[in-house]
């Protein structure tokens, strides 16, 4: 284990932890404030994805693609919550998750009549495509930084969104008591499929940016949900600061157990015992992470204020 | 008991499963179908235990039919096929798995529950996808199935058939008499008002943690079951999407009734045959029915039958 090789993972974990945060931020607010289980938010990742690869394709930029994919992906959001979600934030979270369920055999199938089953590539731009020198001889690909870059930025810009602003104030109002924001004659139903809108933009933006390194493909969007699901559990429903500080854990702990366990068990068991073990408990870790979180704090981490 | 339409057509299933190997002359293909869907309902009916009667939202019960499946496939891999060693292990490593990640989730409420119960499931899907040894995300091929010392050859399939069979009326008989047991009294009272069951004095904890492990250790048979009748297991049993689809049987069978995920399981894979036989992209049709079953017949196939008579309900 050399400290370049550990500084690259960390940066690699920290990665991670944008996306998921992408991921964790709009089911946390649209579980938070509408009390609303919502698994096909792995879809609109999905979706996020394909588009971006398909107006990639066609403008031959990804960076338009990307400009092109966020409306879309935003559009696509708030039909579904009109369509399909908005009746059923009155029932109960297993008829959510059971339509949400649905919802997402519908998408999958749908991308795969639309794409194909293979699902697409996105080539990167030269000039993401190198790498940056972030120390002397230790290169890192640019375009993860990018993604680290253009995450937290947009943690910072939906930090000021929800903080600072009146639309922010109306959805942290809305996330402690919505039968008084509507009372005070808040258009609730508007800020609803507002805020599912903007969670599906987020959705779809990780999708876009996890894509070139991961492709776009169908499932993709299962195998983010639950990792989205642990962070936002761990960081406490409806708290976006919660999912932030998550989202880096489980991020970290993921990507470095991955690297690095089979070198920690190895100083105390056998080489052998520590092959065979290492993958088996890096991909239970954040599981593992979880459990132990809410065995301890049954709310997670963050446990948003004020919730009647 | 009033003959109504609800046992009619529960008594008419059960014959008609009963009669149905008879009736297609062996055919192996949808005996095969029938089966499975045979095998499900244990599994569906085991959730709906903790789902329908004592609103535990699990979201990770397919993992039992994994551990269950994975039990016999990992025996079969180091050469033994006594079934009267692997089913009383698989059934206990269910009860133990499901006693561990019960009383871990039991903690929680609501979302958070229906959250661990899928990530802990999770985590053992990819436990399996890691274990080398046991084909990784391959899985396991058995090529022999449990052998029960020459008593019965699970490797006819007309015998399996009825052994599962089997197994299903024990099943739903036993779960018939379980929640109109005290046992069940104090299960279903709990999910109508937790609060008052526990100023009764009931320890409604440990009640709740029994039937999660009860449940759990159902579906190990069902797993059992499965991996004997596809001679295969692999960690995309236990892959959330897998415990989702046992939900929905639930809630297609109608949600606490003994028999609803009966008819949940076989409607499933039945329509399941159907569609795909239809179209490649059956999912496209499926996805949107299952949102229209949980927007307009909450009651599920059990409610179109009649509403309950309220001395059995």
């Amino acid at each position: 284990m050399t400290w370049t090789l550990l500084l690259e993972q960390s940066l690699n974990g920290f990665q991670l932890g944008i996306v998921l945060f992408l991921m964790a931020a709009g089911l946390t607010l649209v579980f938070g404030i509408m009390d609303m289980v919502n698994l096909a938010h792995g879809s609109l990742y999905m979706i996020g994805a394909l588009l971006c690869a398909t107006f990639t394709e066609w403008t031959g930029s990804f960076l338009l693609g990307v400009l092109l994919a966020l409306p879309a992906v935003l559009v696509v959001g708030i039909l579904v919550e009109v369509v399909a979600l908005r009746t059923l934030y009155k029932r109960d979270h297993l008829d959510q998750v059971l339509a949400s369920f649905g919802l997402i055999l519908f998408f999958n199938e749908l991308a795969r009549i639309v794409w194909g089953p293979e699902g697409m590539a996105i080539p990167l731009p030269a000039w993401l495509d190198g790498s940056i020198e972030i120390l002397p001889g230790v290169p890192y690909p640019t375009y993860r930084l990018m993604v680290i870059v253009v995450g937290l930025a947009v943690a910072a810009a939906l930090y000021w969104l929800v903080v600072k602003t009146r639309t922010g104030m109306l959805i942290r109002a809305g996330a402690s008591n919505r039968t008084m924001v509507g009372a005070l004659g808040v258009n609730i139903g508007l800020l609803f499929t507002l805020i599912f809108g903007f969670g599906a933009a987020l959705a779809g933006l990780a999708g876009m940016i996890a894509a070139p390194i991961v492709q776009a493909n169908i499932g993709m969007g299962e195998s983010i949900l639950i990792p989205a699901f642990v962070v936002i559990v761990v960081g406490g429903i409806g708290s976006i600061r919660g999912a932030f500080i998550a989202a880096l854990i489980v991020g970290l702990i993921d990507t470095m157990g991955r690297s690095f366990l089979d070198v920690l068990l190895g100083t105390f068991m056998s080489a052998n015992a520590a092959e065979t073990a290492a993958p088996a408990l890096s991909a239970m870790a954040i599981y593992i992470l979880m459990a132990v979180v809410l065995f301890f704090r049954p709310q997670g981490l963050f446990p948003p204020q004020g919730r009647g | 008991m009033v003959l109504n339409r609800r046992i009619i057509v529960t008594v008419l299933v059960l014959i008609a499963l009963a009669l149905l190997p008879v009736l297609l002359g062996g055919a192996p293909f949808y005996i095969g179908v029938v089966a499975r869907a045979m095998i499900l309902a244990i599994a569906a009916i085991s959730l709906n235990l903790i789902l329908g009667y004592g609103n535990m939202f699990s979201f990770g019960h397919a993992v039992y039919i994994g551990i269950g499946a994975y039990t016999v496939g990992i025996f079969a891999h180091y050469d033994i096929f006594n079934g009267f060693i692997q089913w009383p292990v698989g059934l206990a490593v269910s009860a133990l798995i499901a006693l561990l990640f019960g009383a871990i989730s039991l903690r929680t409420k609501g979302v958070y529950f229906i959250m661990i119960t899928m990530a802990l499931a999770q985590m053992m899907y990819f436990l399996g996808l890691s274990l080398d040894e046991y084909g990784a995300d391959d899985g396991l091929v058995i090529y022999t199935r449990s052998e029960f010392a020459g008593l019965i050859d699970l490797e006819d399939h007309v015998t399996l058939y009825y052994v599962v069979f089997g197994f299903l009326l024990l099943t739903v008989l036993g779960m018939a008499r379980l929640i109109n047991s005290r046992f069940g009294l104090v299960i279903r009272a709990t999910k109508f008002n937790e609060a008052r069951m526990r100023a009764l004095g009931f320890p409604v904890g440990r009640y709740k943690l029994t039937a999660f492990v009860l449940a759990g250790t159902i579906c190990g048979l069902a797993g059992l079951l499965l991996g004997n009748f596809t001679n295969f297991v692999n960690p995309d049993m236990m892959h959330w999407t897998r415990s989702g689809e046992l939900i929905f049987m639930v809630v297609l069978g109608g949600m606490g009734s003994v028999f609803g995920p009966i008819f949940g399981a076989i409607t499933f894979l039945l329509l399941e045959e159907f569609l795909s036989d239809l179209t490649e992209h059956w999912q496209i049709v499926f996805g949107p029915f299952l949102i229209l079953v949980v927007l307009f017949a909450r009651g599920g196939i059990d409610g179109l039958l009649g509403r309950k008579d309220r001395s059995d309900d």
